[in-house]
Formats: C-alpha cells, sequence, structure tokens
C-alpha cells in the first residue's frame, strides 16, 4: 500500500475486522469482568514490532492511553497518519524494536477490534452499543493477559504507557507482579482524581445530550452523535494541553481574518484548532467507547483494592519501576507520581522517580522531549543488562 | 576490599564504599550525578538507591541506569518504613539540610547503619580565614560565597559528635582525612582531627 494514496480502512468495519493482528477467544477462555459479566466470545486485537528471543524474556508491553489503540509505532489505517509513538519506538530509538520485540493491543472496550460497545454482539447480530458491560482498567490488563498468554510469554520484560495506559502499568504491576520484569509508568496516578472525573462527566454529558446519540443505539439507527462526541474532544484536548502551550502555539492570534467578526465563528486559531481535533477525532473514534473508556478510568482507583494502602497494591514486588511526571501536568500533576513513588517505597520496591521539565503539558509523554528519552533509554538499558537480555 | 579496584578519584567515596558489606542493600541520601552509587554497584554489587533534590542530577541517574528518586532528604525519608535498608548514606549533604538533627534520626531508623561524610568547618584554613580576614571562609571543596550557598547548616568534627551523642548514635568508626585527601591519624585525639581534618567520615548505628 503506497503511503502517497493511503486508501483509509472504514472505522466500523475496523471495530469488527481489524488490519491488524488480532486474537478470538470462545468459550474456553472466557473475559471474567469485574462487573461480574463472562465475556465467552471476545477478541483483542493488537500490532507488534521487531521480533522475540528465543527465551522469550524481551517482551515489551505498550499500553495505550484513552483515545490511542494499537497502531503504535506504523500507519494508522483509519488516520493513514503515522502511529502515536513513532518518537518512542522503533530501530535505534529509546525502545529499540531491533533489541525488544514490542506488543501493543487496543483495550476491552476499545473500537479498533478489540470486543468493545460498537463490535457486534454474537448473542444479537446487532452492535452491543450500551448492552457492553461497564469495563475497568483490571479489565483491560486482563484481556491483555490472555494475550500474552496466547502468545507464548510467560513474563514482560516490561510494561510501559503514560496516562491511562500509566494506570494499565500499574494494574499490571499489582496484580501479576511476577509476569512484569521492570514497569515505565508514565504522567499518570494510582487514582483518577475528582477533577479529572469531573472534566469527564462534563465529555460523556456532551455526548449523551446530542440527539443523534439515540440513547446509544446510533449504530443500529444510522446516525452519529458527531456534535456531542466533538464537544467531549475539544473539552478534553485543553487537559492534555497546557497554557504555555496553546499560547506559544496559538496567543490571541486571529484565523485568516484581520479583525474579529463580531459573530461566533472560529475568530481565533485555537478555536479553529479545537474544532479540527474535535472533527478529526469524531472520524476515527466511536462515541460509546468514549463513554466506557472515560468510566474505566474514573473508576480507577489501585489503593482502593487494596483496603486504602496503596503500598499493599506492591508488596513484596520484584518488579523494577521508573515513574515519570511532568511540570505543566495539570491533569496529572507530580503529586500523583509521588504517591505512587511513596507507595512503592513503603513496599522496599526498586523505583526510579523524575518530574521532568517540558511546558508542553499532560500530552508531554507523547512528544519529542529528549529527558524522556533520556529516561526510558536508561531505565530500559539497565532493565535489560539486569535480565541479561 | 583493597581501594585499588574502586575507580574513582573522590577517597571519601572509596572510604565509604569501604565501610559497605558487598550485597547489601544501600540508600544514598543526595547522590548527586550517582558517581557513588554506580561505585557501589558496580564495585560492592549492592542493591544501591538514591534520593536526589536536583531534577538534573536524577535525570542523569536514571538515564546511567540507577535507581533514583527526586526528593528532599528532610522531607521525604519520612516515606520510608523502618530498617529498609542496610546503610543509609549522607555524603557531603548534612550541611545542605534544613534539619540535620531529624535527617539523622531517619537514616538510622530506615537503615541499620548510617554512613556520614561532611566537610569540617573546624579545619584550621576555615578557621584561619574566618580568623585573619573577617569572612566567611571559600575554599577548594566548599568553593561558594556566603549568599549563594547551598550549605546552610555547617558543623565540625566535634560538633557532628556531639549531635552523635545528643540522639544516642552509636561512632562504630570514623575517619578524618586532611586537605591532600590523607588519613589524619587514627589514634589522633580528637581536637587533631578537628583542626586537620578537612573532612569526616563516620559509621553509626542506633545506640
Amino acid at each position: 500500500m503506497s503511503d502517497l494514496s493511503p486508501s483509509l480502512a472504514d472505522p466500523l468495519k475496523e471495530a469488527n475486522e481489524p488490519s491488524s493482528l488480532v486474537a478470538r477467544f470462545g468459550p474456553d477462555t472466557p473475559l471474567l469482568m469485574d462487573c461480574g459479566v463472562s465475556l465467552d466470545h471476545w477478541q483483542i486485537a493488537y500490532q507488534t514490532y521487531g521480533s522475540l528471543n528465543a527465551a522469550r524474556s524481551n517482551a515489551i508491553l505498550v499500553c495505550h492511553a484513552l483515545t490511542g489503540d494499537q497502531h503504535l509505532a506504523s500507519r494508522n489505517p483509519i488516520t493513514g497518519k503515522g502511529g502515536w509513538w513513532t518518537a518512542m519506538i522503533g530501530p535505534g530509538k529509546p525502545i529499540d524494536t531491533e533489541r525488544f520485540f514490542v506488543i501493543c493491543s487496543n483495550v476491552i472496550g476499545g473500537c479498533t477490534g478489540t470486543t468493545g460497545p460498537a463490535s457486534t454482539n454474537a448473542a444479537t447480530g446487532k452492535p452491543w452499543g450500551l448492552q457492553f458491560p461497564v469495563v475497568t482498567i483490571r479489565d483491560m490488563v486482563r484481556a491483555q493477559r490472555h494475550l500474552i498468554d496466547s502468545l507464548g510469554i510467560e513474563s514482560l520484560f516490561c510494561a510501559a504507557g503514560g496516562s491511562m495506559g500509566g494506570m494499565q502499568v500499574l494494574q499490571w504491576a499489582a496484580s501479576y507482579p511476577e509476569r512484569v520484569f521492570s514497569a515505565l509508568p508514565l504522567a499518570t496516578g494510582a487514582k483518577h482524581s475528582a477533577q479529572n472525573i469531573a472534566f469527564h462527566e462534563v465529555g460523556r454529558q456532551a455526548v449523551m445530550a446530542d440527539p443523534d446519540w439515540r440513547g446509544g443505539r446510533y449504530l443500529e439507527e444510522g446516525t452519529r452523535p458527531a456534535k456531542g462526541l466533538s464537544v467531549a474532544r475539544m473539552g478534553a484536548h485543553i487537559t492534555y494541553l497546557s497554557e504555555p502551550a496553546l499560547h506559544r502555539k496559538f496567543g490571541r492570534k486571529l484565523q485568516d481574518r484581520e479583525a474579529p467578526t463580531f459573530s461566533f465563528d472560529a475568530d481565533f486559531q485555537v478555536e479553529s484548532y479545537l474544532r479540527y481535533q474535535g472533527v478529526s477525532f469524531v472520524e476515527r473514534f466511536d462515541a460509546n467507547s468514549y463513554l466506557y473508556m472515560t468510566r474505566a478510568m474514573d473508576y480507577f482507583d489501585l489503593a482502593d483494592d487494596h483496603g486504602g494502602v496503596l503500598a499493599k497494591a506492591f508488596a513484596g514486588t520484584k518488579t523494577r519501576f521508573c515513574v515519570a511526571s511532568f511540570t505543566s501536568d495539570w491533569l496529572f500533576p507530580t503529586a500523583d507520581s509521588r504517591a505512587i513513588v511513596h507507595a512503592l517505597n513503603a513496599a522496599g520496591a526498586s523505583v526510579s522517580f523524575v518530574e521532568l521539565e517540558s511546558d508542553k503539558g499532560h500530552d508531554a509523554f507523547l512528544l519529542e522531549e529528549p529527558n524522556l528519552f533520556a529516561t526510558t533509554r536508561g531505565f530500559i538499558g539497565a532493565a535489560a543488562r539486569a535480565r541479561g537480555i | 576490599m583493597a581501594l585499588t579496584d574502586l575507580h574513582t578519584n573522590r577517597i571519601d567515596l572509596k572510604l565509604v564504599a569501604e565501610m559497605v558489606t558487598p550485597g547489601s542493600r544501600v540508600l544514598d541520601v543526595g547522590c548527586g550525578d550517582g558517581e557513588l552509587l554506580a561505585l557501589l554497584a558496580d564495585s560492592r554489587h549492592v542493591d544501591a538507591r538514591g534520593i536526589e533534590l536536583s531534577r538534573e542530577g536524577v535525570a542523569g541517574c536514571v538515564a546511567r541506569g540507577l535507581s533514583v528518586i527526586q526528593g528532599d532528604a528532610d522531607t521525604d525519608l519520612a516515606d520510608y518504613p523502618d530498617d529498609s535498608f542496610d546503610y543509609v548514606i549522607l555524603s557531603q549533604t548534612i550541611q545542605a539540610t534544613r534539619n540535620p538533627r531529624l535527617v539523622l534520626e531517619q537514616m538510622l531508623r530506615i537503615g541499620r547503619r548510617a554512613i556520614v561524610s561532611f566537610p569540617n568547618f573546624g579545619h584550621w584554613r576555615m578557621r584561619t580565614q574566618v580568623f585573619f580576614m573577617g569572612r566567611m571562609p571559600v575554599t577548594d571543596s566548599l568553593p561558594y560565597a556566603w549568599w549563594d550557598t547551598p550549605n546552610i547548616h555547617f558543623c565540625t568534627i566535634r560538633d557532628f559528635v556531639t549531635l552523635c551523642d545528643t540522639i544516642g548514635a552509636e561512632k562504630e568508626r570514623a575517619v578524618a582525612l586532611d586537605a591532600a585527601g590523607g588519613k589524619v591519624g587514627v589514634s589522633a585525639p580528637w581536637w587533631l582531627w578537628n583542626l586537620f581534618g578537612a573532612q569526616a567520615v563516620f559509621l553509626l548505628k542506633r545506640g
């Protein structure tokens, strides 16, 4: 397929028949979910980069963030753009695919090939919609564990990811400590804060207020809540950035005009940027999946699963951790990372922590940040030496 | 263990490393760029961890593969449980802490042993600068003017001994180094150490 004339995949088709690898599970491998439901026909879509060594000891699982997908470091079939972490992952890059076998799966509840609300429910032949069971971060990790099992990997060399991906990394380390040699949770927290839940609720209400949402049955009825989802994305996008980054990029500059129009057109560049972000998001993401993903993050509270004591989540762990936050991240501020580090200290875990200087806000973990790359390279390299890779 | 197979020019770091039993668990408080941690990991095969205040220091340590946490000795030691480490080391850092007594007490709580090395403000050069020039001393090992120094709690060897006695810390070993890095006579009296020791290294345990 030529990059010059990319034929883009249909998001609706991708939900069931992804153009990536996919592992399918039947009634002999049900997915037991936190809400009590057992999914007996489910699938997980994934991509891999590099190759697994003979000892099967060099696998790195990368966990994606809220609206990410399995297209980590290769062309996304829906958007036609490069993967979301191509800066970090590839030959010779901080996560070196010539040395490590990198796996990235779409999470359960997602919309690019892993079973979720946009998938067809085998029992009814219709899209799951809101009949899909509510997903938790632990469910995502459980599903990934089935995938890792099916790939014949006993123990991951590393689990890495930022934001919601970082939550999965922490959950992996807590649920399956013996299967995670090292863990790299970035720009994340052991729980979702009240402020974060509040932002998510605004997004969900925007989706549900759209008349085209149709009580969640829009796929059956042939509509799409594009306006609502777009507004949700616009609101969320602001929380991923910082005022200095927005100011540097847009300031109060006007868009394609010399003077204000005295109307509600997108006079300001920042407005038209957000509108673009909203519209392009709608093209690739399912509105119900957005509801489920945000809910999963809201429910995440690792300490609560352990009697309110976060250190107990990591008791006796041998996993080597490296936690990093960014100075301008106000969605997952450094204090959230410090809480993780304190718990790991109390559990006697091997942990590094660094607050990285960046004015790019929460999204910094996705961008080309030299100090993030140096940290990742150093941590992964030392862990690889310790594991004899 | 012989000093020769420890690859550093810093004699005080060699002394500290010598005091650490191979294979033990070590926390270096104020680990800077990780020179001591790397030395301990390579030559003593310890489970080495560090705490460092400066972002640059931590980033450098992590990049060289050391387990280091960005944090403040004055506040963050409280997060560690009792007896988490065999040795807690404070190398050339005590004079930069806000509350040296609390830091030392915390070190002896979370470690079975504490190793403290510090510049001796009672050294004759310091005394001479204050006495004859009437100014705060500036030396090669302490190259800061009074108004831009990170060091806020200087002490002399005798002062440090008094602090150890006050908090009931037992001195297992003590070594003073002269300005050239040579050891001041082991059997010499405290006053001689206090005058000629440019820096001191103490191995402490709970009394």
